[in-house]
């Protein structure tokens, strides 16, 4: 089916209502966004995905790839908590390898900001959002980076293993790299390279003092075989959530750490059931999410068209906590929010 | 019409690539004085010289304007996305060799390898508040290779020429380009990461896959090919 714009500004105007009626307010962020926000956020990797453009006057601009950023900042500059927020708009991604991707795309958006109960207002966005994509051939897989994130935490080695595996979350294949570094005895090999230049800003204290943490850290014993066995455990759960929920309470008896990640799990289960979600058709997957580029750091959900493989996901979304915390300077605000692509629901073939 | 050749027009890559067709038996020439950036060519027919910038010899094979061109493979893997399926590789010329490497300063005992590189950016961004500058005019495939090895916490910075300075003029603190002996990164006190050649380049005669060849150029090509 070809849609058309008109059509797709149709629909997104329609979500946008049905997300006002909700509660929500609308909100309008500027396409360009200073890009020293984004990347220092996102780091290199964003000028792969974002378009990026210039002027002499404010110098580097993006164009917005998503609304998250632009929405927080607004919130956490004139916001009134609780705050809810929907948007519509064109986001658009550098395509530098598929062809057949868009790189200009509708968005349409429903965030919340709100302290109290984080499993209600997870709840209250998946819901909505299955809501919107009811009557389309759509399947939903939820997954939740926060337990991952705790049982790094709780892992029994040092500091330093710990954060550069926190580090590499988002990045799977570095991620088990490092977990299999850590889970081996290494020698510490310092080439004692006489009469050289330092050159640069990084200063000879900053190389004592790596060379002083990679010494001592070689003394730390490797991280257990039995733990690595307990994060692939954790790593390959992808069942019906009631299903997942019981896996993961049996790796509670061996990851104490993991407890309160889990018990939100089940909290967040019982609020998507109380507004009609079914949850026994509903899939878990521990590492979904894992490979977005957004700083998703608890609950992670999105629906994909079911038998049509070719067709981006309809919509996604998941909790940002942290993402706050940053553009925050500090000041955090829990914050879940999710978007639709109407584009790619009328190309389902759903306009109702 | 006639095939047209692209070929840098200065400097030794056009001397060496002008040997390398003559030592063909194809004479390719500068016309009239030396500053002219026209060419002719001899002991072939059907073909016509085209004297570009090196630089834009990529775009020029990927835009079909020119159905054949010598250039680096660097340039080639830079410039182009999806670049096998704009030009086809047809010699390898045996000159312009050059790796594109990752060097960091010699004094950086601590670091050898990309795991050290990521591990150092972690640390540098926490003493200095912002990432670790890497002075680079290869953007896209430093980049990709930079993602793949799973290093983070670092930032490209434009760096056109005289990238080797950059680390000593604390612009950068480490740099991605091109090296063919490694002398002046010495020179520079740089050191190649143990793991951090990225592509091993050299001169290369191309062939554009977006262009259709009339029956004449096509005569031409073969007779070229014949000769190589």
């Amino acid at each position: 089916m070809n849609v058309t714009r008109l059509q797709t500004n149709a629909l997104a105007a329609k979500l946008v209502a049905g997300f006002e009626a909700a509660g929500a307010v609308s909100v309008e962020p500027p396409i360009l966004q200073p890009a020293e926000t984004l990347l220092d956020l996102y780091g290199e990797d964003i000028r792969a995905r974002a378009y990026v453009t210039s002027d002499a006057l404010r110098g580097e601009q993006m164009l917005r790839p998503d609304f998250t950023v632009p929405v927080v900042q607004m919130h956490m500059a004139e916001g009134a908590e609780p705050a809810r927020y929907t948007y519509a708009g064109e986001v658009f991604r550098r395509q530098e390898r598929d062809p057949g991707r868009a790189n200009e795309y509708v968005q349409v958006g429903y965030e919340v900001f709100e302290r109290n109960d984080p499993a209600a207002s997870d709840a209250e966005v998946f819901a909505l959002i299955q809501g919107a994509l009811a009557g389309l051939p759509v399947r939903a897989v939820t997954g939740d980076i926060g337990v991952l994130m705790a049982l790094v935490d709780g892992l029994d080695t040092s500091v330093l293993r710990k954060n550069a595996l926190m580090r590499h979350i988002w990045r799977p294949r570095r991620f088990r790299e490092l977990l299999e570094r850590f889970a081996t005895k290494r020698e510490v090999q310092i080439a004692d390279v006489k009469g050289t230049t330092l050159v640069g800003a990084r200063r000879q204290h900053e190389i004592d003092a790596r060379i002083a943490a990679l010494r001592a850290d070689a003394e730390v014993l490797p991280i257990a075989a039995r733990d690595v066995d307990l994060i692939d455990a954790l790593l390959d759960i992808s069942a019906p959530m009631p299903e997942a929920l019981g896996l993961l309470e049996d790796l509670c008896v061996d990851l104490p750490a993991i407890v309160p990640a889990v018990a939100r799990v089940a909290a967040r289960q019982e609020a998507l059931a109380n507004r009609g979600v079914d949850v026994t058709a509903l899939m878990f997957e521990a590492s979904y999410g894992r490979t977005s580029m957004e700083y998703y750091d608890g609950f992670v959900f999105g629906f994909r068209a079911t038998g049509r493989a070719d067709l981006p996901p309809l919509a996604t979304g998941g909790r940002y906590d942290a993402l706050t915390r940053r553009l925050g300077a500090g000041v955090e605000i829990p914050a879940v929010g999710g978007v639709i692509r109407p584009g790619v629901m009328l190309e389902l073939g759903g306009a109702q | 019409m006639t095939l047209k050749l692209g070929v840098p027009s200065k400097g030794r890559l056009m001397e060496k690539t002008f040997e390398w067709f003559g030592a063909r038996g194809i004479t390719l020439a500068r016309s009239g004085s030396d500053r002219e950036y026209a060419g002719v060519v001899e002991g072939i027919e059907g073909v016509a010289l085209v004297l570009l910038s090196a630089g834009e010899i990529p775009r020029e094979l990927a835009a079909g304007r020119i159905h054949l061109g010598v250039t680096g493979t660097d340039l080639v893997h830079e410039k182009l996305a999806l670049w096998d399926q704009a030009v086809t590789p047809l010699h390898e010329m045996g000159f312009g060799h050059a790796d594109l490497i990752v060097a960091v300063p010699q004094g950086w005992t601590d670091v050898d390898t990309l795991h050290d590189l990521d591990a150092a950016a972690a640390a540098f961004r926490e003493v200095h508040g912002h990432r670790l500058r890497i002075a680079t005019k290869y953007h896209r495939l430093v980049r990709e290779f930079l993602r793949g090895a799973g290093v983070a916490d670092y930032a490209l910075v434009d760096s056109q020429g005289a990238t080797e300075g950059t680390v000593a003029n604390k612009t950068a603190e480490a740099i991605a380009d091109i090296t063919s002996t490694g002398d002046t990164l010495r020179a520079n006190h740089l050191k190649i990461l143990r793991d951090g050649v990225m592509l091993r380049s050299q001169a290369t005669l191309w062939k554009s896959r977006n262009t259709e060849l009339d029956s004449n150029e096509r005569a031409s090509l073969e007779g070229l090919l014949a000769r190589l």
